[in-house]
């Protein structure tokens, strides 16, 4: 079974706000194809403020899905039509203590259906502007659809250039040979061959390898020159890492803006981490910062 | 109330008595069974013993048919890539769309490789057609890999005929069994079948322990090649405990056939008729005429099967689903898409598999709150209306998809 947090659980089993509100003047119906899941969400606007008095979803869907539709009704009550735009699919999982990597799609889902609702509302026609396909990385929870867009748009030809684009296979590594069976359908449509020995199109910033030991002066340093190479990535999905305090071998780090509760920042982290041992030649472990003052306080006792 | 398990078709519980045979050989027989001392004297002997068990069960001729390996898997992967080195100019292979993905990934990959594979379709009960099978079969065709029973709906295949009609033809037979070896009697030696796969833990032996059993003269190569072991088709030391498990939990499974087809068989029957007698709108899965004694699947419509298994975990009953999510994929089962089972069904499928530690009462449990379930999830659905779906559901709810 998921590992579904406990939010998630009180959500599904206890649902807020099942079934239509009577007097809807607002409806948005949408599915997600890649689950068979679907959600209507009817709502009652005050015409005067275009407040949401009421929210009610019916979905059929997994327990997720339920517990998205469930937790956006309560996000949603009491915010005007402009409020509730600025809903974003992170914000339901962020309620909702996070949502496993495969199950992102059904917070994708409540904010689409969010938006048609409000389309509807406002007399205009919502059109979905993505399209999903099968998850190929489940680090960084990267769908096939997206990178097939990615290799075309981007003119990518190796593995290392996918992941430098998209982070996908970034993580564990174990997707890589589904990433190269899209490289090879991709470059195949495009008259090319997928040659895994081929050049990336971009090399990524090199950062010479050192050889420890090091003072902590220069590992702090070293660490800083890692997260820098790393942090235009984390900027595209709008987060960033700072790095706090270095004790012997432990970095501590804040993830901010995006990756600020982002279910996925343990994944993260592990990535950081993953580099900068690959960078330092020695074992260095990132925890986040909140995790320091605990540790701190052990040893002062 | 004690949890109730219901998902034999995933794995089983190990039979206690086949847990005592095991310990021995982790803690005083363990030596290797290629040694000469006395820490492994009676270890040949014990595998012997077990050989002899699983021959009893499935009815070959011989023990050295029997190559113990280490799941299901790696018997149907041994199979399927022996025949193709064997017979390198053969590039065709015939299966079904309603294989395990044991099957039908590595069909995938070869089929990247180079080879043609014909994967036989079913129709809306789950059934192949024998005629165009015929057709299909020819001197291009390295081997038919066909499953015995259905793990999704316990749909048995006439595999024994169509080993035979492949045989006449020419061609290696291989059948995935693993769902069907000790729920259904049967006798290899009367068979054309030159391959059969099993597996350990779907008849209470452990995990990590298969079978593959390979017809004396048919064309063979190991996958695994290294020591001596299993006569040179399948090197690697041997799992002496397992291999002492599955043969006793082979002669449990022998001894219990008639059990199986009767009081099990009279379990899944009763929760079966309870289900669609007091749920409206449900159906079972399959063919109904031709099943598996332990083991039903039923399509509750409108509603999803996940959110069906987490109500039902909370009740303390396990089963599965064919839903996309609880496997994190795409799409509904690729058995219940082949039986052209609409989505809003396909999704809301699920199975239980019994097996002989379940009892009546269990059933009645179930059957106690199984109407609740779905009553409150259909209360959530777009589809639903009160008492019933709502007309024509599929145009009065029509979701933008994405």
């Amino acid at each position: 079974m998921w590992d579904y947090s406990d939010k998630v659980k009180e959500h599904f089993f206890n649902p807020k706000n099942a079934g239509a509100v009577v007097d809807a003047n607002a409806t948005g119906e949408v599915g997600s194809i890649s689950c068979g899941d679907a959600l209507r969400l009817t709502l009652k606007v005050d015409d005067e403020s275009e407040v949401i008095l009421e929210a009610g979803f019916q979905t059929f869907g997994c327990g997720s899905a339920i517990a998205s539709s469930s937790v956006l009704t309560e996000i949603i009550k009491g915010m005007t039509l402009d409020e509730a735009l600025k809903v974003t699919n992170q914000d339901i999982a962020d309620h909702l203590e996070g949502l496993p990597p495969e199950k992102m799609h059904c917070s994708v889902m409540g904010r689409e259906a969010l938006q048609a609702a409000i389309a509807n509302y406002r007399g205009e026609e919502w059109k979905d502007d993505h399209e999903e396909g099968a998850l190929i990385c489940k680090c960084f929870a990267i769908d096939a659809v997206m990178i097939e867009e990615m290799v075309w748009a981007n003119k990518l030809r190796t593995v290392e250039d996918v992941t430098n684009f998209t982070k996908a296979g970034g993580g564990c590594a174990a997707c890589h040979e589904d990433i190269e069976a899209i490289l090879e359908k991709v470059l195949a449509e495009k008259g090319e061959k997928f040659d895994p020995t081929a050049a990336p199109v971009e090399a990524p910033a090199k950062i010479a390898a050192v050889k420890a030991p090091l003072t902590n002066l220069q590992r702090i340093k070293k660490i800083e020159e890692v997260l820098e190479s790393l942090r235009p990535s984390l900027m595209a999905d709008g987060g960033d890492v700072e790095l706090v305090e270095v004790i012997g071998n432990t970095a501590y780090v804040n993830m901010t803006g995006a990756c600020n509760g982002c279910q996925m920042a343990a994944m993260t982290i592990a990535g950081i981490q993953q580099r900068l041992m690959e960078v330092m030649g020695e074992f260095i472990k990132v925890v986040p910062a909140s995790e320091m003052k605990k540790l701190v306080n052990i040893e002062v006792a | 109330m004690t949890d109730i398990y219901l998902d034999n078709n995933a794995t089983t519980k190990v039979d206690p008595a086949v847990v005592d045979v095991m310990i021995p050989y982790f803690l005083e027989q363990y030596g290797n069974p290629s040694s000469i001392h006395k820490f492994a004297d009676g270890v040949a002997r014990g595998l012997k013993q077990a050989r002899q068990q699983v021959q009893a069960l499935i009815g070959c001729e011989h023990d050295s048919e029997i190559i113990f390996t280490s799941c299901g898997t790696e018997s149907n992967s041994t199979a399927i890539l022996s025949a193709i080195k064997a017979q390198p100019n053969k590039k065709e292979i015939i299966t079904t769309t309603v294989e395990h993905p044991a099957i039908l990934s590595l069909c995938d990959y070869l089929e990247k490789e180079g080879y043609t594979i014909h994967r036989m379709p079913v129709d809306k009960a789950g059934r192949l057609n024998l005629e165009s099978y015929k057709k299909l079969l020819s001197d291009q065709v390295a081997i038919v890999s066909v499953m015995w029973a259905n793990n999704e709906t316990g749909t048995i295949f006439p595999v024994v005929e169509m080993a035979a009609l492949a045989n006449a033809a020419g061609v290696m037979f291989h059948t995935d069994a693993v769902q069907a070896v000790g729920k259904i009697p049967m006798m290899l030696q009367d068979t054309k079948i030159d391959m059969l796969s099993l597996s350990g833990h779907k008849l209470h032996a452990p995990k990590g322990i298969g079978v593959l059993y390979l017809r004396r003269g048919t064309r063979y190569r190991p996958l695994l090649r290294g020591g001596h072991q299993e006569r040179g088709r399948r090197a690697g030391t041997e799992n002496t405990a397992s291999i002492v498990g599955l043969g006793k939990a082979c002669e449990l499974a022998l001894s219990h056939i008639e059990y199986e087809n009767t009081k099990v068989k009279a379990m899944r029957d009763r929760l079966e008729r309870g289900i669609t007698e007091q749920i409206p709108h449900c159906f079972v899965t399959g063919d109904m005429y031709n099943r598996l004694p332990n083991t039903t699947d039923i399509a509750f419509e409108y509603i999803e099967g996940e959110s069906i298994l987490m109500l039902l975990n909370k009740a303390g009953i396990a089963a599965s689903s064919g839903s996309a999510c609880t496997s994190g994929s795409l799409e509904p089962s690729h058995v219940m898409r082949a039986m052209d089972i609409p989505y809003t069904a396909a999704h809301g499928t699920i199975r239980f598999s019994f097996s002989r530690y379940n009892t009546m009462h269990e059933v009645d449990e179930v059957l106690k709150v199984m109407p609740g379930i779905v009553a409150t999830l259909r209360k959530l659905s777009p589809y639903w209306e009160g008492d019933g779906p709502v007309a024509n559901p599929e145009q009065a709810f029509a979701p933008t998809y994405s």
